[in-house]
């Protein structure tokens, strides 16, 4: 590895990385199986091209946002940690009121290990999942944005690893080559999670995706941001700043769409959008029902004594602990929809428990502002009758308590044989998908963008929308 | 009603005879040689409502079927040489005893399910051992504490590679409980794991995997995804062939026992067995009768005497009766057991067994290692037992014998006019070997050695008093004194802590050696058991407790 000064320019991180031989050590192996990895199954057939990319450099206001044109595989992935709070005491669980681990408790080590490893496995999957995207980028713009997602996941990777390397000895280092072992979709070696084992292979899916899935991990992070173990609080804390971008690139790739449904509407004699070439909101709800609930399914079952676990540890938080009035959740309940014979029953399930469920609220009030905002559009394109929902969460759940059992958009109970009838009404059909891949043109010129989606309002860092984000 | 308190209440009697065709949890196949006997456990049919066998977790209804799967095994298709055992649930093998059974179980009852479930992974070891089938775990997911034990019950074990699915013994880090079902044993006796290993697999919650789970010896091999089932059927035919089942046996259907219920459940009568509970007496008499007529005496003869031969279909009908009590009359202290019929019978059907077993009849075989496993079953129960020799027609001949062997006292009324037909058999001389390797006359005469000779070379049937020269009866009173002296001893008996008669008599059934059988039932069993009863399991803070639940346990960090 690179003498120290050279490694701080190279791997930019404010963890004192020069002088600390552990982490060296580590990432010296590791660097290099990351880099064979990112070529392996990062974005492919534009790993040799100038991306418009945003680069973490410290985590000062003006050097966590430092743009430039750089080739993808010279991307200075670094590490970077939220600046210590001096003294931080644990605030929630059984050991509120103790100040913050500095170094992982042994009581701890393997479920917080388990919790790394979870999370930390998503951010490699999901690169994979997305790199053929590149070839059918609808934009420059659109292009260069992926490609930002994608070296952030691997950015988030590399802090996920950081804590491995620094924290959990051998074993750690040993979970970190497993990061870059598992593929997507390889039935011999998956991701840990279901959702992150189907490729995304159309834009759509990704503005689904960015939206709907990493707004999951946002959740996550800001769990983990309340840990009692005071590295992993502070490094989600950082990861948030960046995951916050992503979930723009979906909620704004939403409304893109959105807003040029609305147009070819307006075009069309019969408001036809899929004759005008365009994604019509039929369709469009149908993704949005797909994605929401396999993402509802990434917060873990709803009666969880896993959950419990990590809440009575004080491993993991409630989204804005602080803003919560009491912090043990003993002798507390959370009144829960639970099915008895089929029939849909209301119980009080111990708060502890059911942390999951209080961290899935609080995303689906999140998604549904976003939902708002897309009917909005709508409206204000001057269309009636039509508006964007959110499914009910009982629907096509695949984890937890609902999972196993049939429900229509409306939570209603259904059989399987009638939800098999009728699933083309409320999700995907094969001739959708179809016809959404049919849309999946490239257009990689600057400053022109593909039929089915509408321009972004400004561009990247106050650039135009015709700017050369891309440079091939 | 919680569960634990359904525990308290006189619980429905439970019943062990099943059938495939009516395994709720089990799928049994056969494809010539090899059978796979997969685990496909419905969540929503637990044995007694309380809790969802999720993720191919057991309970003692699992484990019922599961012991049928594996005498059927035996006694129905021996051309089967390996059985792959594994599981139907996507990236799930089996997740061991369901966690929120054994929380709201009575102590009693968990003892007894624990019992039960390490005698069904022996049966299975001697399967293979003794007759030559072969056991293959595929583990296709994650394979956690009572699944690794079950796992590790077979020959080999082959893991699936898929960079999450571990084998792990969690018990000790999560539920602060062991891995009870012969697991620890099982690590460091059977499958040779370096004991260092052994302590970290053993404290490691989340397990081990892939190569390393190979190089610790925890499993024998791994395979991907997409080579998996390849992998296990290459192993399983490789166990196969060096399996000394015989080629071309036809297999005997075992009929249903279907016994007769009377009171309650207190009287149970089967063709040669009663079982008779007196509850206010806490006492249980357990008859066993001698076969009559003529006795099979070669392999074509045992072939064609089937399943309804005396020494298969009474030895069928002990084990059950066993069962039922340990689990439906815990309450009963002292069993009395007696025999009845004629000695030369006996010896009969002991001869016919020994000589067609040697002359290489695989039935014969099978039939007398089920005696000796139901003989075990009955050493291992923890009843005071005092044999009986009181009635006309007392008959402890040949492997009948082995009840008063097996009993903590033998009663006899001495008395001239009544013969007592004592007897040593041609199965007494290691046939029916105890848990740890010693016949029930070794066991006997350890201080005495010479006498075990002796006993195997006379053919003599031996009145009471012959039968006490020779060692083989604790008490023996004239008609005058007989009934007062054994109304006595039970009163006196009945009358002892249940606990400290279980410890003592498990302590003292078992002189000499130890094998891994006794490690598994007198050394981790009764850890266990102990553990079970401490406020760090199942105390209001007890990780066992509160396992599921939103509280963490509280320990109690007194070593002894």
């Amino acid at each position: 590895m690179a003498i120290a000064s050279e490694l701080d320019t190279l791997i930019p991180n404010n963890v004192n990385l020069s002088a600390d031989r552990k982490l060296q050590r580590a990432l010296e192996q590791w660097q290099p199986s990351f880099l064979r990895w990112w070529q392996d199954v990062g974005p492919e057939g534009f790993q040799g091209d100038q991306v418009y990319l945003r680069t973490a450099i410290s985590v000062d206001t003006d050097g966590w946002a430092h743009f430039d044109h750089v080739k993808m595989p010279d991307y200075r992935w670094g590490i970077f940690l939220s600046p210590a709070e001096a003294e931080r005491k644990i605030h929630f669980g059984d050991f509120m009121g103790q100040p913050a681990w500095q170094e992982v408790p042994g009581e701890f080590r393997n479920i917080l290990r388990r919790i790394i490893v979870t999370q930390g496995d998503t951010e490699p999957a999901s690169v994979e999942q997305q790199r053929r995207l590149g070839q059918t980028a609808p934009s420059l713009y659109d292009l260069r944005n992926l490609f930002q997602v994608n070296v952030e996941e691997g950015r988030h990777l590399w802090a996920m690893v950081y804590l491995l390397h620094s924290y959990f000895g051998r074993d750690g280092r040993e979970e970190a080559e497993g990061l870059l072992e598992r593929r997507s979709g390889d039935s011999d070696k998956p991701r840990i999670l279901g959702a992150f084992n189907a490729p995304i292979d159309d834009w759509l899916s990704f503005f689904m995706f960015t939206m709907f899935t990493d707004r999951d991990g946002k959740y996550q992070l800001y769990a983990l941001s309340e840990s009692g173990f005071d590295p992993l609080a502070r490094t989600c804390k950082f990861m948030i700043t960046e995951e916050a971008h992503h979930m723009f690139v979906g909620e704004t790739g939403v409304d893109r769409i959105v807003r040029r449904s609305t147009e070819l509407a307006k075009l069309d004699p019969n408001a036809d959008v899929r004759k005008q070439g365009g994604i019509d909101f039929a369709t469009l709800q149908k993704y949005l029902n797909y994605w929401y609930a396999i993402s509802l399914d990434l917060f873990g079952g709803e009666i969880s004594s896993n959950a419990a676990d990590f809440f009575g540890a004080s491993l993991k938080g409630r989204f804005k602990e602080a803003q919560h009035e009491e912090h043990t959740a003993l002798g507390q309940h959370y009144d829960m929809d639970v099915i008895e014979d089929g029939k849909v029953v209301r119980k009080e399930i111990p708060l502890r428990t059911a942390m999951n469920e209080v961290l899935r609220d609080g995303y689906v009030e999140d998604c549904q502002r976003a939902v708002n905002k897309w009917n909005r559009t709508i409206q204000d394109a001057g269309l009636t009758g039509i508006e964007l929902r959110l499914p009910h969460r009982r629907f096509n759940r695949n984890q937890g308590i609902y999972a196993g059992l049939h429900f229509d958009v409306e939570g209603n109970p259904l059989s399987a044989d009638e939800f098999k009838r009728r699933q083309d009404e409320w999700l995907p059909s094969e001739a959708d998908r179809t016809y959404i891949h049919s849309l999946m043109q490239p257009v990689v010129e600057r400053g022109k963008i593909v039929n089915w989606l509408a321009p972004p309002a400004r561009g990247i860092n106050g650039q135009p929308f015709d700017f050369e984000y891309v440079r091939r | 009603m919680s569960l634990k308190d359904a525990h308290d209440a006189p619980a429905p009697a439970l019943a062990f005879e099943t059938h495939p065709s009516r395994y709720k949890h089990w799928k049994l196949t056969f494809e010539g040689e090899l059978a796979r006997l997969t685990m496909s456990v419905q969540d929503h049919e637990p044995l007694r409502p309380g809790y969802e066998l999720k993720l191919n977790s057991y309970d003692l209804g699992v484990d019922i079927e599961l012991c049928d799967a594996v005498q059927r095994l035996r006694f129905e298709h021996p051309e089967v040489r390996t059985v792959i055992l594994s599981g139907d649930k996507d990236r799930v093998f089996c997740a061991g005893a369901n966690i929120h059974m054994l929380g709201a179980s009575s102590h009693a009852f968990k003892v007894n399910f624990c019992k039960y479930t390490n005698e069904t992974r022996l049966s299975m070891e001697d399967a293979s051992q003794h007759s030559g089938q072969r056991w293959l775990a595929a583990c296709n997911g994650t394979t956690a504490g009572g699944g690794y034990e079950l796992a590790m019950a077979c020959d080999e074990i082959v893991l699936i590679e898929d960079g999450s699915s571990a084998v792990s013994l969690p018990e000790v880090a999560l539920l602060a409980v062991l891995p009870g079902t012969g697991g620890l044993t099982r690590l460091v006796d059977k499958r040779k794991v370096r004991r260092d290993h052994a302590d970290v697999f053993s404290t490691l919650a989340e397990g081990i995997k892939g190569k390393r789970a190979v190089e610790w010896r925890l499993v024998d091999a791994i395979a991907p995804r997409s080579k998996f089932g390849d992998a296990v059927l290459a192993r399983a035919r490789a166990l196969a062939a060096r399996s000394p089942m015989p080629a071309g046996a036809k297999g005997l259907p075992l009929p249903a026992l279907e016994p007769t219920v009377e009171d309650g459940g207190d009287t149970v009568r089967y063709r040669h067995v009663t079982l008779k509970v007196d509850r206010a007496a806490r006492t249980a008499a357990l008859t066993m009768a001698a076969p009559t007529g003529a006795q099979p005496d070669s392999a074509a003869a045992i072939a064609a005497a089937g399943a309804e031969q005396w020494s298969l279909r009474a030895f069928r009908e002990l084990d059950d009766a066993l069962l039922r009590l340990r689990f439906n009359h815990e309450q009963v202290g002292v069993v009395l057991l007696r025999t009845s019929g004629d000695p030369q019978a006996v010896l009969a059907a002991d001869r016919g067994l020994h000589t067609a077993q040697a002359a290489g009849s695989w039935l014969a075989r099978e039939i007398v290692l089920h005696m000796a496993r139901v003989l075990r079953r009955l050493d291992l129960t923890a009843r005071s037992f005092f044999a009986v020799i009181d009635g006309p027609e007392s008959c402890f001949a040949g492997s009948l014998l082995e009840l008063a062997l097996a009993a903590d006292r033998v009663y006899a009324l001495d008395d001239s006019k009544r013969p007592a037909h004592l007897a040593v058999g041609p199965l007494s001389g290691g046939a029916l070997p105890m848990s740890h390797g010693l016949t029930r006359l070794q066991a006997r005469f350890m201080g005495e050695p010479g006498r075990v000779g002796d006993l195997l070379g006379s053919a003599e049937v031996m009145d009471v008093e012959a039968a006490q020269a020779a060692g083989l009866i604790t008490v023996a009173s004239d008609d005058i004194d007989f009934a007062d002296e054994l109304r006595i001893a039970v009163e006196e008996r009945v009358a002892m802590s249940p606990d400290a008669l279980t410890g003592m008599e498990a302590s003292l059934r078992f002189p000499g050696p130890e094998t891994a059988d006794t490690k598994i039932f007198g050394r981790l069993s009764a850890w266990q058991n102990w553990i079970f009863t401490r406020g760090n399991a199942t105390g209001e803070k007890g990780a066992l407790t509160l396992y599921g639940k939103p509280e963490r346990p509280v320990f109690d960090w007194r070593r002894t």
